[in-house]
């Protein structure tokens, strides 16, 4: 039996809190997991970034073994059960159960067509099950509680609550654990306290980097397995960053897909050529040299990428990709018919002009310009050579009249 | 339930359970493309990692494309191979691989035997859509294998050949994403790390990323090089594989156009390897005797079992591996150094030349036997007893070049006194017929009697390891046949676990023996290829006149005029060798 601690979306860190914080919870969810599969012998793929996680993990094994709650004849019942610690070098990909499973076994974390699943064929060849640190901390208050508490908390579908990690441009940013069912508006405005300097709310990405981008009319949407998958997006891990008016959505999926690009193990021709490739085309539109066949481009490898990939890394990471060109398919147009960032975040697209009838020449400008691109003279209405112009935003910050417009 | 009811393309297909859609769909003569996948039927040697995403098909009620090569089928499957949904995605994904693989088929060494190539063709891409950046690594020559690393397309085949079949572990995935490429450690170079130049990468790569060095230019200007008398020297399995180059079916001998093609060519003797194969038998089955004699004589200290070592692959195998068990391998050298080192000796002093002057070629079945013959103990002052190997496929394109139609050559002969062979010396060419050959002469000399039979079909076939036990007039000798380095491994283990029951056992590196070679023409994951070249090589056994190495009277004429007798003090200093602990 595996738990999966290799917790591995950027900003993401559900599980190393329940592992720092509460242990037991799940070394107690593993030995009732391992006696009612008659397995005795769990193992903990834990990522060796964790190193408080693994040593408070390794504390909580021993003090459980100590009170003969591991090891053997626990209880004396003559069910015995062991764990051990195996540690993940920090590949996204050795999150899915098959490259975990290759992983501990010494190979190349890469995962392998299904079925045979783990749960037929795993860890050295013999059935293996897999579970995350959330689910299996849930176990023992289930027991003790009864399924019945349980599953009076959540939706009809989704029971229980989940834990979120929230991110992004929010007031109140952190670890929420909430019921299923719960609103995005009431997690992002009651509980994460609105949007950062009063700002308007603009997307919210949810399930990790391959999850989707959803927009104000989810806002209401309960938050559940079903309905996230229905709009788009996904559960994923939990995570959940948020996005104000002053992002770029092009700029957002770009972001990431650098990351699944990175943590693609290659395996696949489509996830290892496809995604950079989309990256590609991306960049080009960022830079203002797409056009219109690209986003076309963009879509159609979007869906043979999902289609054609061996494993869930490469089926869903064209969904920021997707969702962004479904929700904000007038930003892509503005980037490539216009040449425009309408959220101001594309440095090649951005272009920051002196209002000649608002400038008074304080010269405040050209004397923090760090490329020397301001010329004029005091009292005369200034100039930015745009050849020169880095894109930097400190005239703009400076300038006290509000002379200095971004185009 | 045994049996799976399904319908691919509309047409319903009964299969048994744990049949896989592309094998389903081949059973009803339907074609689904593949890249990666490549099966060698009864060689168990199979690599489906389902990576390269090119057999991906439709599958009703699935929500994304199923890989046709490593789904099972399942009952009521329906599958589209070539809906358009199936037939985009083959393509998209054709040309995203197309779009990191340089376009360079005019001038590769691949080109018209390349799997991608062929693919593309097939697919009808004549458009790629998606440019962007390429992969570029360096480029790494060893003694026998180049790695154009930049034509990798992560099929992985070499890897799992270097791995699970040869279990020799140079080469495997690194890097991630799109950096990822099959390499050697750290990304070593392949003359570094422990790589046995089996060439069996070479032999299923799909493009041109792993080639043999290729020496053709070598050749052809020794040819050119009046002051050089250049001979030549023909391994066995070459005359069975030749022919598939030149539109030949598998398995025809081309024994007599091979001689013809090689005068053409300008070599002033065209010798055969198999003259050295029948001293081989001599040498390694006198010293086999020796060694069982002292055994059943009750010498405690005799090294058994004996092992044969022709294959330079298997001797750089255990060098690294079980340099420990160094002492246990036949001292003989192979049949094609033997060959060098008679020629720059007994033959060079026939023709009253310097050995400087006199170039050795070998064409050989084989990547390995480049480095061999580069091998330090295999060189008199610096000067080789072989200059240079060629492959089958080399010597193909040579002929190639040089214009001569090899279909309408004659049959030509041999030339003597180094091309004279029997029957025995042809099979060393498959797996099993090195010891076959030796169990021919060992017998006649061990028990003094004539064999009762020529054939032994007990140490024949091609499974990977084979038994048998052959009655020497009263004594029996246990026999094992290992072909792949994977197999050898296993007798090797039994044998350093002091279990093993065998007198003497034949090692072949390659799957099949030398006729599934790295330097062969390439057999594209076609097995049948490999078996009709086996049936080939043993129909050339029955065609001889002499079928016993000891029988052959131009072995009996070189040890009567320069030899002595087999293991003599001249014999040693020519014909054995010494291995060396590569572990360091």
């Amino acid at each position: 039996m595996v738990c999966n601690a290799d917790e591995g979306d950027p900003g993401a860190f559900m599980d190393r809190s329940i592992l720092e914080g509460d242990p037991h919870s799940v070394i107690e969810a593993m030995a009732i997991c391992g006696y009612c599969i008659c397995s005795d012998t769990g193992l903990v793929y834990i990522r060796a970034e964790y190193p408080l996680a693994i040593e408070r993990l390794k504390i909580a094994i021993n003090q459980a073994e100590e009170y003969g709650l591991l090891g053997d004849d626990i209880l004396g019942t003559g069910f015995s059960f062991k764990i051990e610690l195996r540690y993940g070098a920090g590949a996204f990909v050795c999150g899915e159960e098959t490259a975990l499973i290759h992983s501990m076994e010494g190979l190349r974390g890469e995962p392998t067509v299904k079925p045979p699943f783990p749960s037929v064929s795993g860890y050295m060849g013999k059935p293996t099950n897999v579970n995350n640190v959330e689910t299996f901390a849930n176990i023992p208050v289930i027991i003790n509680k009864g399924a019945g508490w349980f599953n009076k908390i959540g939706t009809e579908k989704s029971k229980g609550t989940k834990v979120f990690a929230l991110a992004g441009k929010i007031n109140n940013v952190g670890l929420i654990e909430v019921p299923m069912g719960t609103t995005l508006r009431e997690v992002i405005y009651d509980i994460g306290g609105g949007i950062k300097d009063g700002k308007e709310f603009k997307s919210v990405q949810t399930g990790g980097p391959s999850g989707g981008c959803l927009t104000k009319k989810f806002l209401d949407t309960p938050i559940d397995y079903e309905n996230l998958g229905a709009a788009g997006s996904m559960m994923g891990s939990g995570g959940m960053i948020v996005m104000d008016e002053d992002d770029c959505m092009v700029s957002i999926a770009k972001f990431y897909l650098e990351f699944t690009l990175e943590e693609s193990c290659g395996k696949c021709s489509p996830c290892r050529i496809g995604n950079k490739r989309l990256h590609e085309i991306l960049d080009k539109i960022t830079q203002g040299n797409g056009d219109l066949e690209d986003i076309e481009r963009l879509k159609v490898l979007s869906n043979v990428i999902k289609d054609t990939s061996l494993c869930g890394l490469g089926q869903s990471s064209p969904n920021p990709v997707l969702s962004t060109i479904a929700n904000f398919e007038n930003e892509y147009l503005a980037h490539v018919l216009e040449g425009k960032c309408p959220a101001g975040q594309c440095k090649s697209l951005v272009h920051y002009v002196i209002n000649e009838e608002l400038c008074n020449g304080c010269t405040l400008c050209f004397r923090n310009c760090p490329v020397g691109a301001i010329t004029g003279e005091r009292r005369v209405a200034h100039f930015i050579d745009q050849s020169l112009c880095i894109k930097c935003g400190v005239c703009f910050e400076k300038c006290k009249f509000n002379a200095i417009t971004v185009n | 339930m045994d049996v799976i009811n399904l319908v691919i393309d509309n047409k319903p297909v009964v299969v048994k359970k744990g049949t896989t859609i592309l094998e389903a769909a081949k059973g009803i003569g339907i074609h689904i493309p593949t890249l990666c996948y490549m099966k060698l039927d009864d060689l168990n040697i199979e690599n489906k990692p389902g990576g390269c995403r090119i057999c991906v098909v439709e599958v009703d009620g699935r929500r994304n494309l199923a890989p046709a090569c490593c789904t099972d089928v399942s009952e009521g499957m329906n599958v589209n191979t070539h809906s358009i949904r199936a037939i985009n995605a083959r393509r998209t994904v054709m040309e995203l691989i197309l779009s990191d693989h340089p376009a360079d088929c005019l001038i590769c060494a691949k080109s018209g035997n390349c799997d991608l190539q062929n693919m593309a063709h097939n697919l009808g891409i004549r458009k790629i859509h998606y440019q962007g950046e390429q992969s570029h690594y360096r480029e790494d020559t060893s003694p026998a294998i180049i790695r154009e690393v930049d034509k990798c397309i992560m099929c992985r085949r070499c890897e799992m050949m270097c791995n699970e079949v040869q279990t020799v572990g140079v080469l495997s995935a690194i890097n991630r994403g799109f950096n990822s490429v099959v390499a050697p450690a750290f990304e070593m170079n392949l003359d570094h790390s422990v790589c046995t130049y089996c060439g069996q990468c070479v032999a299923v790569c799909p493009t041109g990323a792993l080639t043999e060095v290729d020496e053709t230019g070598k050749v052809v200007r020794a040819l050119s090089d009046s002051a050089k008398t250049v001979i030549v020297q023909t391994a066995p399995a070459v005359r069975a594989a030749l022919g598939e180059e030149f539109g030949y079916e598998a398995g025809t001998l081309v024994t007599g156009k091979l001689v013809a093609a090689l005068r053409r060519l300008g070599f002033d003797y065209v010798f055969d390897t198999d003259f050295a194969a029948d001293l081989t038998i001599m040498e390694e089955g006198t010293e086999m005797l020796n060694r069982l004699g002292r055994h059943l004589a009750g010498d405690k200290e005799v090294k058994l079992p004996i092992l044969t070592s022709c294959c330079p692959a298997w001797v750089k195998f255990f060098e690294h591996h079980f340099p420990d068990m160094k002492e246990i391998p036949s001292t003989a050298r192979s049949p094609q150094q033997m060959f060098g080192s008679i020629a720059k000796t007994y033959f060079a002093d026939k023709l009253g030349i310097k050995r400087e002057d006199l170039v050795v070629v070998s064409i050989m079945p084989c990547v390995a036997k480049k480095y061999e013959c580069g091998r330090d103990e295999f060189k008199v002052n610096n000067n080789p007893d072989v200059d240079f190997a060629l492959t089958t496929r080399e010597l193909a394109a040579l002929i190639k070049i040089s214009n001569i139609n090899f279909r309408t050559l004659p049959n030509e002969e041999y030339d003597n006194p180094l091309g004279e062979s029997t029957g025995a010396a042809v099979i060393f060419g498959t797996t099993g017929g090195v010891i076959e050959a030796a169990v021919r002469t060992a017998y006649e000399l061990h028990t003094k009697k004539e064999l009762p039979r020529l054939n032994f079909d007990e140490l024949r076939g091609m499974e990977g390891i084979r038994k048998a036990t052959i009655d020497f007039d009263g004594t029996p000798i246990n026999i094992g046949i290992a072909h792949g380095l994977g197999n050898a491994r296993k007798l090797l283990e039994e044998i350093q676990a002091g279990k093993s029951e065998f007198h003497a056992i034949e090692i072949m590196s390659c799957p099949g023996g030398c006729i599934g070679g790295g330097g062969q023409p390439y057999h594209h994951g076609n097995a049948e290829i490999l078996k009709k070249r086996q049936r080939a090589i043993y129909q050339e056994d029955t065609k001889k006149s002499i079928r016993k190495s000891h029988e052959n009277p131009y072995i009996i004429q070189l040890y009567k005029e320069f030899l002595g007798k087999p293991m003599s003090e001249k014999a040693h200093h020519l014909l054995h060798t010494a291995y060396f602990d590569r572990t360091e």
